[in-house]
């Protein structure tokens, strides 16, 4: 047999021939019948050829190295469980952000697989269409690698246990939810800009970098090990999101105005999105790499700021909410841990006040703020605490009506006041967090008047489980939630102090570190 | 100039990879942390496959980079010869 080797292809060859070349225009039937999403937002494109995948990936290059990356995550975590790992990590303090990521961010990573696997159909392009398509499959690999790594946890932890369920109901995992809800049913340019670029180019690298960093910095090496091998498809989702958004500004000038708002609107959504991953970094990992405000000041002001300065040539602009979001990074995770420490019945996880070498750390880091604002709440808190009168806050909060985030933040210039905003609509009179939420209301009202919004739900008595009886004299309203919830109360609630998860992760390490 | 940045995890694979960028890339700061190294370069950061193969004595696509990668920012280009992270290029 003749094996003589031909010339290897280039890259750029090997790319034509496997993305572009493959794609052909269909004849039996209209363009415009096989693609009917690519119109009614309004935005132009002339040459969908003019796409090209900088990483020049292929479909028989991406299976190789995704295959290799499994098999390298799966090695480790494979490791870790047989090892009993989760006795490593320095308490079990921390297995409560795991509960937060696996009931709030996975659900999130198979959406997002469901939103490229269509968006990647509905787009008549072959470039961006294979690109869509390798980040479909990364996504539900995602899912899939989260789950199984958690799932050692569930063998030991409580709060795991209900993940799904409690997704499409808890108040808070609202949040996330409806976050991407609301982006997958946008059109595809839309879901585009709102989770290829705004989501990941400018926003992931605060979720999935300094928080795993932080994960591994806590001996977690499952965490670590899904965050990072989730994290080497995100370099590839980011240059999606960047590329994409150059595409379409360089095909027509009209579509300028349209992806500026569609910047201010999903900057500010996935923004309030990591008010609960600022809360994660700076009061539930034990060992913190670096604070939110560091993260913040990195990822966001340094490396976002370079990346719209280069957009600058395009005629976009930084979007509207920035320069609150800078203002807050000072205050965010605090009102956010203090609104859970409050609600700490109502989570499927548990919550604490921080240590006294916690506060330290937060006075170290956030100078401006701490010992003024939060250390004094801290310290009521522990005093009550102390005394057994561990507070529960046992009233339903206000919720936005767009993030759906307990209205907690405060005004961008005066920290001892709560914002609230609202618009009247069609009789009724709907209530914001901030500027930014209201702006996006204002825009598309018949849109976000749709809103599933757990406390507005529970009120309505749509949360209780089969059997309940309201009219019941001694019936129980928030109780009755809980289990509806599948929420198992004093077990998977409260304080931390008293909890099982405490006692058993004490009791198992002296068992790991002695006879 | 504003900086590019690369990230990958912290192992024996990448170590030699770091090797070739600091030698390619003299404004390089390397920022170590748990488990990740990221490098900053200003404007401009370049992978060259000659410097990799060098230090790690064997053939290597850079499509390998992948595997390690955590984050990256700045324009993208890549050839079988060079990885080219830039700003405003």
């Amino acid at each position: 047999m003749d094996m003589k080797a031909s010339k290897k292809l280039s890259l750029k060859d090997r790319y034509n021939l496997m993305t572009r070349d493959l794609a052909w225009t269909p004849t039996y039937q209209a363009v415009q019948d096989v693609f009917p999403y690519t119109q009614y937002e309004g935005i132009k494109i002339h040459d969908w050829d003019q796409f090209e995948d900088p990483f020049r990936m292929t479909m028989d290059a991406y299976w190789k190295y995704q295959a290799e990356k499994e098999r390298k995550l799966y090695a480790i975590i494979d490791a870790f469980t047989q090892n009993n790992g989760h006795l490593g990590v320095t308490d079990a303090r921390y297995i409560n952000a795991l509960k937060l990521f696996l009931t709030g961010v996975t659900p999130l990573e198979y959406m997002a697989h469901r939103g490229f696997a269509h968006v990647g159909r509905q787009f008549p392009g072959a470039g961006p269409r294979v690109a869509c398509l390798m980040q479909s499959v990364d996504e539900i690999r995602h899912a899939q690698t989260q789950i199984h790594s958690l799932s050692n946890y569930n063998k030991h932890y409580n709060g795991f246990q209900n993940w799904r369920h409690q997704h499409d109901r808890v108040w808070y995992l609202s949040v996330p939810k409806s976050f991407f809800d609301d982006a997958v049913t946008a059109g595809p340019f839309e879901f585009m800009v709102a989770i290829g670029f705004a989501f990941e180019y400018v926003l992931t690298n605060l979720l999935f970098v300094p928080f795993i960093s932080g994960a591994a910095y806590n001996g977690d090496m499952g965490a670590m090990a899904f965050g990072f091998s989730a994290q080497s498809d995100e370099s590839r989702h980011m240059t999606l999101g960047l590329e994409i958004i150059k595409f379409i500004l360089e095909q027509d000038p009209d579509n300028l105005p349209i992806v500026q708002a569609w910047l201010d609107k999903w900057f500010w959504r996935g923004y309030r999105v990591l008010t609960l991953v600022a809360m994660m970094m700076d009061y539930m990992l034990p060992k913190r790499v670096m604070s939110w405000k560091e993260a913040w000041e990195v990822y966001a002001e340094q490396n976002g700021g370079a990346l719209f300065n280069d957009l600058a040539r395009y005629g976009v602009k930084v979007p509207k909410g920035w320069e609150q979001a800078c203002k807050d990074k000072d205050h965010l995770s605090h009102q956010a841990w203090n609104t859970f420490y409050n609600y700490g019945a109502a989570a499927a996880f548990h919550t604490w006040v921080p240590s006294e070498a916690d506060m330290k750390w937060l006075s170290e880091k956030y100078p401006d703020t701490f010992d003024q604002h939060y250390r004094p709440l801290w310290e009521h808190y522990a005093r009550e605490q102390a005394e057994g009168r561990r507070f529960y806050n046992g009233t339903l909060p206000m919720l936005c009506q767009v993030c759906q985030v307990p209205m907690m933040f405060t005004e961008p210039d005066d920290p001892t006041k709560i914002a609230y905003r609202e618009s009247d609509w069609r009789g009724n009179t709907y209530h914001f967090c901030s500027d930014g939420c209201k702006s996006i209301f204002d825009h598309e009202p018949e849109k976000y008047v749709q809103s599933w919004l757990p406390v507005h739900q529970i009120y309505q008595g749509n949360c209780f489980t089969a059997d309940a009886d309201p009219s019941q004299p001694d019936f129980d309203p928030l109780a009755d939630v809980l289990r509806w919830y599948k929420l198992a109360f004093g077990q998977d609630n409260l304080d931390y102090a008293d909890s099982q998860d405490k006692r058993n992760f004490e009791a198992w390490r002296s068992q790991a570190t002695s006879n | 100039m504003p900086n590019v940045f690369i990230a990958f995890q912290r192992n024996e694979e990448t170590r030699p990879i770091v090797e070739a960028i600091v030698a390619d890339n003299p404004a390089a700061v390397v920022n170590e942390q748990p488990a990740m190294v990221k490098i900053d370069a200003p404007g401009r950061l370049v992978i060259r496959r000659t410097t990799i193969e060098d230090e790690i004595g064997r053939d290597f696509d850079l499509q390998e980079l992948q595997i390690n990668l955590i984050t990256l920012t700045g324009h993208i280009d890549e050839t079988e010869d060079e990885f080219v992270l830039s700003w405003n290029p």
